[in-house]
């Protein structure tokens, strides 16, 4: 299989990116591909222009120092391997040792990840759960955008055609932070059917502060999970807690279906991955 | 093919493959794994599933192991491409190519070139994996016949030959991985090619 025809552009800055997506409205920029080039050889997607962003300066690495800021173009290979996200977020690495295989791993990105939007994503929902937020250049410079405001629906975001996704950035965890991503992984693709991001707070009384639970797989975008956090706010973060959290995990959900797994097995999934994501989350309070 | 393409827009890249010097003037459209196929000749690269699943077209890019289905040889561009005809030298094989023979790794052999060269990856990063490192290295690599008891057996094989024959990875024994130092394989493919 081979793709339709297209022009292939390979801007060194973020500014020449922009200028060429201007002048190719429906113009695609390419980080990876391992999403977007199986999609154009299906004939799913065919856009005129490929903007090559591999040569873009100053897109790719990590900063942990306070808040953590990852450049759009950081593999998850890099993201798997970075001591020092093993230390600050250690959902980031560990969420990217099981995004589809090592080879997808050596050239996905973070940036492309958020902005293709897939449904069934890892980070998306990792995004969430750690109130990121990504930062999109575009023709009258540059904004801020919230991981919540950024998935719109199904492989739809709020980025305009002619914005880049340069930068993510995710806010310093406070106090005790315990974290965990956990997924029922397709067994060809390695898609997520289900998966569970959560990111819960501990206060000095021992209660859970803060709880940001995100699904993916599940849903159509990647959503946050709000009556399982609000199960836990104020509770200690305990056996009876999570398993009241997991219980109403799907509540206010519209859960998708398909021939690999029904809406009702998908609830039934959500609860057992959100009571796992929390179980570890917990146990990394130490 | 070209006939149907009265405008397209041929890109020249520059491509180190298994050591040789490559230029080419090609579509942005054709995948890497076509260049190397159809118009370098190496065909030890296979072509299974065409949708970034099954590994059977995996090879290194700048050392890293990637799926050349769905690389652009656009991206190549500049880069080093090692193909599995790359990793025998002189004559000898790699210590994983030497795993696959003595541990009966493969039946139809269709899946063997991309299993070869995701575990020569894994060994380069972890050169004492564990069976569930081994299985976790393998998870976008398929194989349909012999199924994976032996190709796990066959990669520890390799491992304890490489850490066995004390070869740390810049040695000049069999087992290091040297792209700059593959250079015998091209045969007559040596030279330009368009």
């Amino acid at each position: 299989m081979f793709p339709n025809q297209f022009d292939y552009h390979r801007p060194t800055t973020v500014a020449e990116a922009v200028g060429v997506l201007q002048q190719n409205p429906d113009a695609k920029v390419l980080a990876g591909g391992h999403s977007l080039l199986p999609a154009m050889k299906l004939r799913l997607a065919a856009p005129s222009a490929l903007v090559d962003l591999s040569k873009v300066e100053g897109l790719t690495g990590i900063s942990t120092n306070g808040s953590v800021v990852i450049g759009a173009m950081t593999t998850y290979a890099e993201l798997r391997d970075s001591a020092a996200l093993k230390a600050a977020l250690p959902i980031v690495p560990e969420t990217a040792y099981h995004v589809g295989d090592p080879q997808v791993q050596a050239v996905g990105t973070l940036g492309g990840s958020l902005a293709h939007a897939d449904p069934s994503a890892d980070f998306t929902a990792v995004a969430l759960a750690l109130d990121a937020s990504v930062k999109a250049v575009g023709a009258d410079g540059d904004r801020t955008i919230p991981a919540e405001e950024l998935f719109v629906d199904l492989f739809t975001t709020s980025l305009a055609p002619d914005e880049v996704l340069t930068e993510i950035h995710i806010p310093a965890a406070t106090g005790r932070t315990g974290m965990a991503y956990e997924k029922f992984r397709h067994p060809a693709s390695g898609y997520a059917v289900v998966g569970v991001a959560a990111v819960v707070s501990v206060g000095v009384d021992g209660t859970v502060a803060q709880a940001r639970i995100a699904v993916t797989g599940a849903t159509s975008k990647a959503t946050r999970a709000t009556a399982a956090e609000q199960a836990l706010v104020g509770k200690p973060l305990s056996a009876d807690s999570i398993a009241a959290a997991a219980a109403v995990a799907n509540q206010g959900l519209e859960l998708n279906g398909d021939h690999y797994a029904s809406a009702e097995y998908r609830a039934h999934l959500l609860g057992v991955y959100t009571r796992r994501a929390l179980e570890r989350a917990a146990a990394s309070l130490g | 093919m070209a006939t149907a393409v009265p405008m397209a827009t041929r890109i020249p890249v520059r491509i180190s493959v298994n050591g040789t010097e490559y230029a080419a003037e090609v579509e942005p459209r054709l995948l890497l794994v076509h260049f190397l196929r159809d118009n370098l000749g190496l065909t030890g690269t296979h072509v299974g599933c065409d949708t970034s699943q099954c590994g059977a077209c995996v090879v290194y890019l700048d050392g890293k192991s990637v799926k050349s289905c769905t690389v652009l040889t656009v991206q190549a561009d500049g880069g080093e491409v090692q193909t599995i005809e790359g990793l025998a030298k002189d004559g000898v094989y790699d210590p994983v190519q030497q795993g696959f023979w003595e541990m009966h790794g493969l039946q139809c052999g269709y899946c063997t070139p991309g299993m070869i060269m995701s575990a020569h990856s894994l060994l380069q990063r972890t050169p004492n994996p564990s069976e569930e490192e081994i299985r976790h290295a393998l998870e976008g690599n398929l194989c349909r016949c012999t199924g994976y008891q032996n190709i796990v057996k066959a990669i520890q094989y390799a491992a304890n030959q490489m850490s066995g024959a004390g070869v740390s990875g810049n040695g000049s024994g069999a087992g290091t991985h040297n792209p700059q130092d593959v250079g015998d394989w091209k045969g007559e493919l040596a030279g330009e090619s368009t």
